[in-house]
């Protein structure tokens, strides 16, 4: 009998079908991070969804490691919560054997060769490590879900990433501007600039929203601010 | 990769105060090999009536001669001037045609509709659902991007002026994020009695 007309009696089968089971997901969410000359300010939306559906409209998507340095995470929501358990021993085992906090310069190096650990089963998760450097100056790391680290002055990454970081590039980094004078931005104008943003984003795409959870690090420490988007 | 980012490009219009305006990247390539940087995806329709048709660049060429065509017929039978709002239910209808078999354009109008001088916008899928908004419109390969930069720099009631700078800045910064577009622009500011047309300089990489 030709395989086609074969009966099928799926309770006799001897070969087992199962569906493929993904480890992954996609909760989205966005980080914006804007650094100055003595501060750095982190913000990222508080949405956690998958697909159509919210999951919670209040999820802190900011993890600070240490008194002076914040990590902003978003993607796959299982993957941030072990990468930021893993973070946190880490960051206990140093200060029990070196008695002092690691720099965010360190936490920085550290994070790089934690996600390349899992190269060929990588966290799926943009990172972005902010901080204040050795010389007290303000600084944001972003990496790629294995590790890539690269070192700027602003940043956005995450679901809304592609309709930020344009807008950052011309209103902070005042690309396309003609006599326009390279100052650095003050920290009034990088919080102004940082909600501005997540407004847009929100108004378009549909894993940002509901409100945003700002980080301010000074070298007095952190301060925390939030501020309300659009729900729907 | 989509057909429709096979040759990349950008594309957007924006509503004024009694003018409108539609921009464009001036690249052609294949994927990421840059071939030409004077290619023009946005094509005069009539006075006061403008196309831009970014996605594949042979069905760009190919969809422009067609609605050419149709426009001109009409215009002869009916011996008046094509409305933007005709025009775009004739293109709609057009890419509809061809429900399973489409061209891979995104189309955008831009427009003064005749006598009352209103202005139009408009921006349709490939296969024809027009989307008719009151601020913007984007397509392309950086339409993310675009979306992004309209959303904060646009504002109500800008006149020729500001709406020049506003679509420049938002196409520019736009496409400068995005691989396959850039290599220079377009930007048509169209007014009642004036059409200004600004090749700009941008950066080349």
């Amino acid at each position: 009998m030709s395989l086609a007309l074969r009966p099928s009696f799926p309770d006799y089968e001897s070969v087992s079908k199962h569906n493929n089971f993904n480890p992954y997901s996609d909760n989205g969410g966005s980080v914006v991070a804007i650094a100055g000359d003595d501060f750095v300010v982190v913000g990222a939306d508080t949405r956690l969804s998958a697909g159509f559906s919210i999951y919670t409209r209040e999820q802190s998507k900011l993890f600070p490691l240490s008194a002076n340095t914040v990590l902003g995470c978003s993607g796959c929501w299982c993957d941030t919560l072990t990468l930021t358990r893993i973070l946190k021993s880490r960051m206990q085992m140093y200060q029990q054997e070196h008695n002092k906090t690691m720099s965010t310069t360190a936490c920085a190096q550290m994070l790089s060769i934690i996600l390349y650990y899992k190269r060929f089963f990588p966290y799926y998760i943009s990172n972005m490590l902010v901080g204040l450097d050795d010389e007290g100056k303000g600084c944001v790391y972003s990496y790629d879900p294995v590790g890539h680290c690269e070192r700027r002055t602003f940043r956005a990454s995450g679901s809304a990433g592609a309709l930020l970081q344009p807008l950052l590039d011309n209103q902070i980094g005042k690309k396309n501007m003609l006599n326009a004078k390279e100052e650095p931005v003050s920290k009034e104008a990088a919080l102004s600039i940082l909600k501005d943003v997540f407004i847009s984003a929100a108004e378009r795409d549909i894993y940002t929203g509901d409100s945003i959870l700002i980080n301010i690090i000074t070298k007095d420490g952190t301060t925390e601010e939030t501020f309300q988007l659009r729900r729907d | 990769m989509s057909i429709l980012a096979y040759n990349g490009g950008a594309m957007v219009a924006m509503k004024g105060e009694n003018c409108v305006s539609i921009a464009a990247d001036r690249r052609f390539g294949i994927q990421a090999q840059t071939l030409a940087t004077n290619f023009e995806k946005i094509f005069e329709m009539g006075p006061h009536l403008y196309v831009g048709l970014p996605g594949l660049a042979t069905d760009t060429q190919t969809v422009m001669e067609k609605l050419r065509f149709r426009k001109n017929l009409y215009e002869l039978k009916e011996n008046r001037p094509m409305a933007p709002k005709v025009f775009s239910a004739m293109l709609s209808h057009m890419l509809y045609e061809k429900r399973f078999g489409p061209f891979f354009v995104e189309p955008v109008v831009a427009g003064l509709e005749p006598k009352t001088y209103e202005p139009f916008i408009c921006n349709m899928d490939l296969i024809g659902c027009i989307n008719q908004p009151k601020d913007f419109v984007v397509g392309g390969t950086a339409s993310a991007q675009l979306y992004g930069m309209c959303e904060a720099l646009w504002e109500p009631n800008l006149g020729p002026d500001e709406l020049f700078e506003t679509t420049s800045q938002a196409l520019i910064n736009a496409f400068d994020r995005d691989a396959i577009s850039g290599w220079g622009a377009t930007v048509y500011i169209i007014e009642k009695d004036k059409i200004t047309i600004k090749n700009l300089k941008t950066r080349m990489d």
